[in-house]
């Protein structure tokens, strides 16, 4: 080990985005505790504050500002640490590395890169560097042409045939790049490909090869091991992150293995790699031919997949290597035992499944290829393939219940959706078994493999066998058995079985019953890294009904304490639930008690077996929570800290008798319901936007009249589109109605007064027996209208009325009195004048937690836990108002991943992540927030759509700053007008629509010469939307920073014309002292 | 679908488990071991060193890839590692009924009817082998439905060796060089990686006296069963390390030539069967993965004066190789020539050939 590093500086990856999530909080968490380990004082410049790794005693010294070379550059000289790790903040932390090194900073402060050296990096990364490199080895590549301009790209692709892919150099997860048959599809993608990157690479399609994946250690003593090897069910043409992916490979013959494996070593050793480092192939489905698709020199998300499917933790193992360790120096972790330089061997089958969220964007294509759109993902394990492959289709959480028995979709055109893959192709096959086709059919037309489709198609048979019943009586011993052994839950049994004869929970419970009485009951599995040929005192499980013997001995102490997790991140649902979850465990295990964990996320740390005393990394539904209750024997469970999954399920297990420990589930149901809710606000006096349930469109009207105009309307069952939507008038309202739902008794609408210009405030707090013993009132920068998972949240709140703050702490009090409240909540409000509503009440730990937590620097979630044990908590005696400070809670958006999306903001959450910054006050945490999304401060000019007259008059202050900054401001018809009238010099740009008149909009944000759009959407006509969707979309590809919000807009206008970049001070989360 | 009739497999501790019969229908016996083996069930069931042993295999889905036609070409198997089956039976969880490879001809369940080799899946093999982890490798049978079985016998008792080592000379490949193979049961991948380095083979029964026979080299194969049943071998081992011609052993190979150079060679509890066997250089930072295929090993502390440990097993300190200190003679107990496994010690054979 070197030990002249004492210090060292590790690059988060900020905000989590469409192909850069959660897995580089768990590889940047392992990182720091290698560090830690041996006595290094670690430094960590990270703005996401959700995060687990920016919490306290993870790392010593923690920044939460951009991960840009300027920021990374001032952190350095301040902190002089003496090495940096740069593999462990995905490419994000990768980029910024590389242009610190090209910038000689590395060399200026004399910082030493551990672990694999940058030019290994950049020969990975360069597309013709890499091809060349491999070429010195003789390994095949795929062929690419590297271009710099379309002409030469147009000649690339006629010259290699199409289809050709194109790819941008330097841009994650597939950003701009995509599959082109033609020269007209090659045109429009060359463009926003160039947009991203300088470089862009045309290559010959290898649509329907088999796609492999290897991951690589290797030690500065050049010893080298593979860890796991993944297959993805998807043949390439879908990209890693969208494609079903099994570990290890399933349909590789040894001799196919190891020639892969082999050529792995080989190129690693060759590129120099020390730590951690993927190779991914596509490979010939007909012969032993092979094409190396890339290498990434760093921790990738596939890593993170390896660790959770192997037990082996490579971030960890990649940190101490780049420390100077040999893999023979360090130990395999589960075992304790024998030696960290082996090949795990598993003893059982993982599936990995992506989550995607697209319905929430409005106009994004479904189709699914070579770039990212995918928000989350899950791994399932079982003993079969269909096991593990139901539980993963269960665990995305999108309403299926395996591979059959769902809800019938309708598909036009099987042969197309099977041929041109969307996010829901697999249940597009499970369709189309029914409709009679064969494995050998839709293997023509999907290309996967037919030993995938072969197994899918036992579980269909098994579904036939099972539809053919009627009651439990007729079910067989045999049957049931190997319905279990295939996957299917006890819901899925009973839909199949009893149809809608009886209710469907009490055919479960039937069902659940009957197979007790047989019993046949899931086995619990160790994930121990040998295939159990060594001893492991392993804690990581799994259950499956693959099996007859437990591996684990319970004790039934009613000592342990279960957490139900997250699950898969989505829109809504993230990284921050996972800081909740690891506090919860943390705080459970330091009161004395074990701390067991289900959850199946690969991204999390809460699913690190190091986190907890018992990690089931397995389903959170009903049944499988029953299960490991039942094993379990616990103290209780919480299921406030996971966000709504574990939430939705507290009402199911109180009626079985499980113990719940925190707020009762009658009460959590209390404030669910919405109509419980509502009457007793009534019953409280406290006010509320008006609502109704309503089933016919008459109905609505009659309620419109009362309430009038805008309306905020949400359907309780949705065919296609936004959950939900405003609308501002009858047209509006019939055209989403019609759009998005059947409006009947069974499926009514809500429709809720939308209260314009409302400020919305929100109270995140703990309490215990009803009495609030922490709280943190934080206020929104955007009006309400805007989804509080998409605003700009500022704690403390800096414009708030005193008033008001009193009043929501009254309402705050008479509710936790109402409910009982013990443990974590948060309620939104509205706020106009002082006059407050209460919009929404959530009796679990919020999306704000870490975020106000970490500002405040109380751990709301230790005092909930705490509270939930049954511990006498003393209320904390810090107020939010003496904090010299303010954070700022900005969000980020992933529309670039997402084509063809309206990036515009409403009332249905699309922001992929967030980060957290703290400044002395609102301009400068802004102004580092802002930075830390992507937003960048214009040099040229700026675009302005002001929208309606309020927002024109709101953003005119900002306007008259820019304008003397001396920045250019160009405008669209009304604004212009506006802007003039106001004496306020500006240049008047068409619209998209009056495509002959110059200077044409669409051309500027061309040629650059506009670099910051504010488009605010004025209304929903079609003109208005298609120009201003034109405008704001272009902005998107052409990766112009863009602003829909008036608001928001001001306040970014404001902060950057109030302190310039270096004005901005470089303290650390422990230097804001409260 | 394809039905699949029951089946229990017997441990001779009594404990039992049910499953379902595949392959050949018929009971069968021997030592029963596990390997941990994710890949290469066409490999490891024609592997001679699995003779007299009925074969759990941990990764609990196993088919998928079928089977491969097998043709003989210049006496040498095309894909397999000798010329038939010789596990006694096959022990596994889920078996793919339905398999989807190119290459594939016929599925495992009838590959194993044509050798009439019997085969049991639907067990729990992770409970099975950490009973076969606390016990050590023990004796045990299948026995599908119908089907009788009353007597199990030690296949340790036997020489397995003599079993399968060929019974006259047979030669492989043109070269230069000249490498005499001792067959105990070789695998075909060591000649093919003789013969494709351009070195001819002459691969002689276990027990033939080769000490009078012209060769540049000697290589003593892999083998199964109870190396002290092979003092035949031994003995014409010890006149050959009188010589200076070079030898190289792998596996059974390296125990012979341990034990003629005065090493002592105990049976392991379960002994090592995977392919992720960690193994260190002794003296060195080099580390390497093995394959890996035995249930005996060599006393590392019983070699004589004149040798020392080569390589070192980093679970656990056993001995996985052994080396001369002043003359060309050097063993490794894993298998270099892989198939099925990792490649990474290909290069002992370029070692061993540089050395003639």
């Amino acid at each position: 080990m070197d030990t002249t590093i004492k210090k060292v500086l590790i690059l988060g990856s900020g905000a989590l985005k469409i192909g850069e999530a959660g897995e580089f909080d768990y590889s940047g968490s392992q990182a720091l505790k290698a560090l830690r380990e041996e006595g290094i004082e670690t430094v960590l410049i990270n703005p996401n504050i959700a995060t687990v790794q920016t919490s306290e005693g993870v790392a010593d010294k923690i920044y939460f500002l951009p991960i840009t070379p300027y920021f990374v550059e001032e952190v350095i000289k301040k902190e002089k640490p003496q090495g940096v790790l740069l593999a462990f903040g995905g490419q994000t932390a990768l980029n910024c590395g590389v242009e610190l090194y090209r910038n000689g900073i590395f060399e200026k402060y004399n910082l030493k890169v551990l672990g694999t050296p940058v030019q290994s990096i950049i020969d990975t990364e360069d597309r013709e560097l890499f091809v060349r490199k491999l070429d010195q080895i003789s390994v095949k590549t795929i062929k690419s042409h590297a271009v710099e301009n379309i002409e030469d790209a147009r000649r690339g692709a006629s010259d290699l045939g199409y289809p050709v892919i194109l790819r941008a150099a330097y841009a994650l997860g597939g950003l701009g790049s995509g599959f082109c048959d033609n020269e007209t599809e090659l045109n429009a993608l060359a463009e926003k490909a160039f947009s991203y990157s300088h470089q862009v690479l045309v290559e010959k399609s290898l649509k329907g090869w088999k796609e492999i994946e290897y991951e690589v250690v290797r030690d500065c003593y050049d010893n080298c091991i593979t860890v796991c090897n993944m297959e993805n069910f998807d043949p390439l043409g879908i990209h890693t992150g969208e494609s079903i992916v099994v570990a290890p490979s399933q349909t590789l013959t040894n001799s196919e293995y190891h020639l892969l494996r082999e050529l792995s070593i080989k190129i690693v050793r060759h590129i120099g790699v020390i730590g951690e480092c993927n190779v991914q192939y596509a490979f010939d489905p007909e012969s032993e031919d092979y094409r190396v698709i890339e290498v990434n020199a760093r921790l990738s998300r596939s890593s993170a997949l390896a660790s959770k499917a192997t037990g082996y933790p490579l971030a960890f193992v990649a940190a101490k290597l780049g420390l100077g360790y040999g893999l023979f120096d360090l130990k395999n972790s589960v075992t304790k035992t024998t030696t960290a330089f082996f090949e795990p061997a598993l003893d059982y089958i993982v599936c990995k499944i992506p989550r995607w969220d697209l319905s929430k964007f409005q106009g994004v294509s479904r189709e699914i290829g070579s770039s990212m759109k995918s928000v989350g993902e899950v791994m399932a394990i079982g003993r079969t393939f269909e096991e593990a492959i139901q539980k993963g289709l269960r665990m995305i959480g999108q309403g299926a219940h395996g591979f059959v028995a769902n809800r019938e979709i309708s598909v036009d055109d099987i042969d197309k959706s099977l041929r041109e893959p969307t996010d829901n192709r697999i249940f597009v096959i499970s369709k189309a078994f029914k409709k009679g086709y064969t494995v050998d059919q839709i293997h023509d037309l999907t290309k996967i493999d037919k030993w995938f489709l072969d197994k899918l198609y036992n579980i269909f048979n098994t579904s036939k066998e099972l539809l053919l019943l009627e009651n439990k009586e007729q079910l067989s011993r045999d049957l049931l058995k190997k319905a279990k052994q295939q996957g299917f839950s006890d819901f899925q049994l009973a839909r199949l079985i009893y149809k809608e004869s009886i209710d469907i929970d009490d055919a479960s419970a039937l069902i659940r019953a009957y197979r007790k009485g047989l019993n046949i009951l899931p086995v619990v599995k160790q994930i121990d890294t040998l295939a159990a040929e060594y001893p492991a005192q392993t804690n990581y499980l799994y259950l499956t009904y693959n099996g007859t013997h437990n591996d684990v001995k319970y004790l039934g102490d009613h000592k342990s304490i279960i957490v139900l997790g997250s699950g898969a991140y989505r829109i809504g649902s993230s990284v921050e639930f996972d800081w909740c979850s690891v506090n919860a465990l943390n705080t459970i295990r330091e009161r004395g008690w074990r701390g067991v964990m289900i959850n199946y996320n690969p991204e999390t740390v809460s699913t690190d077996y190091d986190m907890c005393d018992r990690l089931y990394f397995d389903e959170l539904t009903y049944e499988r929570v029953m299960d490991i209750y039942e094993l379990e024997n616990p103290h209780g469970v919480i299921v406030s800290v996971g966000g709504q999954i574990p939430n939705n399920l507290a009402l199911k297990l109180d009626k079985a008798g499980v113990g719940l420990l925190g707020t009762s589930a009658k009460n959590i149901d209390n404030a669910e319901d919405r109509h419980k809710f509502s009457s007793m606000l009534d019953r409280l006096a406290i006010d509320q936007p008006r609502w109704k349930e309503l089933t016919t469109l008459s109905e609505i009207y009659e309620f419109v009249d009362l309430v009038d105009y805008p309306v905020l309307v949400r359907p309780s069952y949705v065919l296609s589109g936004a959950a939900m939507n405003v609308c501002s008038n009858n047209s509006e309202l019939e055209e989403f109605l019609k759009l998005a739902t059947n409006v009947s008794k069974k499926h009514p609408v809500v429709v809720s007064e939308f209260i314009q210009n409302a400020k919305e405030i929100e109270i995140d707090a703990v309490a215990d027996k009803g009495e609030i013993i922490a709280y943190a009132i934080s206020e929104h920068i955007e009006f309400a209208g805007v989804h509080s998972g998409d605003a700009t949240i500022q704690f403390p709140p800096q414009k708030l009325y005193i008033e008001t703050g009193r009043r929501i702490k009254k309402i705050a009090r008479k509710i936790a009195q109402e409910l009982m409240i013990s443990g974590p909540f948060n309620i939104q409000f509205l706020a106009k004048e002082n006059d407050i509503k209460v919009i929404e009440c959530n009796l679990r730990a919020s999306r704000s937690f870490p975020f106000v937590s970490k500002v405040i620097k109380v751990n709301f979630i230790e005092l909930a836990t705490r509270v939930m044990i049954g511990e006498k908590v003393i209320s904390p005696n810090k107020s939010a108002f003496d904090l010299d400070y303010v954070g700022i809670k900005a969000s980020q958006f992933s529309f670039s991943r997402l084509q063809k999306a309206d990036p515009v903001l409403g009332v249905d959450m699309a922001s992929t992540g967030e980060v957290g910054c703290i400044g002395d006050d609102t301009n400068e945490a802004l102004l580092k927030s802002m930075l830390s999304v992507g937003y960048r401060i214009p040099k040229r000019g700026i675009l302005i759509s002001s929208g309606d007259a309020k927002q024109k008059a709101e953003l005119l202050s900002a306007s008259k700053l820019l304008v003397e900054k001396g920045y250019k401001l160009y405008a669209t018809g009304g604004s212009y007008r506006f802007l003039i009238d106001n004496n306020l010099p500006a240049t008047k740009v068409f619209w998209p629509s009056e495509s002959e008149m110059e200077p044409q909009a669409m051309k500027m944000l061309h040629s650059k010469e506009i670099d910051f759009v504010i488009n605010i959407p004025k209304n929903l006509t079609q003109v208005e939307l298609e120009n201003g969707y034109k405008i704001r979309r272009s902005a998107i590809d052409l990766n112009i920073p863009l602003i829909t919000n008036a608001r928001l807009a001001s306040a970014f206008i404001n902060a950057f014309c109030t302190i310039s970049i270096d004005q901005i001070q470089i303290k650390s989360w422990d230097e804001y002292r409260s | 679908m394809q039905q699949f009739k029951p089946a229990t497999l017997y441990l001779e501790d009594g404990i039992e488990f049910k499953g379902f019969s595949f392959g050949y229908d018929q009971a069968a016996d021997g030592e029963v071991v596990f390997s941990t083996a994710m890949v290469g069930y066409p490999e490891s069931l024609t592997d001679p060193s699995y003779s007299g042993q009925i074969l759990c295999v941990t990764y609990p889905l196993v088919g998928n890839y079928g089977v491969p036609e097998d043709t003989i070409v210049n006496k040498l198997s095309s894909f397999y590692e000798s010329e038939k089956i010789h596990v006694r039976g096959l022990i596994i969880s889920d078996y793919s009924v339905s398999y989807s490879h190119w290459n594939a001809a016929k599925s495992l369940d009838e590959w194993l009817k044509e050798n009439k080799i019997p085969g049991i899946f639907g067990i729990d093999t992770r409970e099975l082998t950490k009973i076969l982890r606390e016990k050590g490798a023990m004796l045990g049978k299948i026995v599908p439905e119908g089907k009788k079985h009353e007597i199990i016998e030690d296949p340790n008792l036997v020489n397995q060796v003599d079993v399968v080592s060929c019974k006259e000379i047979i030669k492989y490949g043109k070269g230069d060089k000249r490498v005499l193979l001792l067959d105990c049961g070789v695998k075909h991948n060591i000649i093919r990686c003789f013969v494709n380095r351009g070195v001819e083979v002459v691969r002689v029964p276990w027990d033939y006296d080769f000490t009078k026979e012209e060769y540049d080299g000697l290589f003593i194969s892999n083998g199964p069963g109870n190396p002290d049943l092979c003092d035949i071998a031994v003995k014409n081992i010890k006149k050959a390390i009188e010589k200076d011609r070079p030898i190289f052993g792998i596996c059974m190979g390296n125990q012979l030539l341990s034990k003629a150079g005065g090493a002592n060679i105990f049976k392991m509890k379960y002994g090592h069967r995977s392919h992720n066997q960690p193994v260190r250089m002794v003296g060195t930072n080099r580390c390497f993965i093995t394959s890996q295929n035995h249930g005996y090993a060599v006393d590392n502390n019983s070699l004589g004066k004149d040798w020392e440990p080569f390589f070192i097993n980093m679970n656990d300190g056993s001995n996985e190789g052994i080396r001369h200190k002043s003359k060309p003679f050097f063993s490794c107990q894993f298998h270099p020539e892989a198939s099925s496994g990792p490649t990474d010690t290909e290069f002992l054979f370029d070692d061993f050939i540089k050395l003639l």
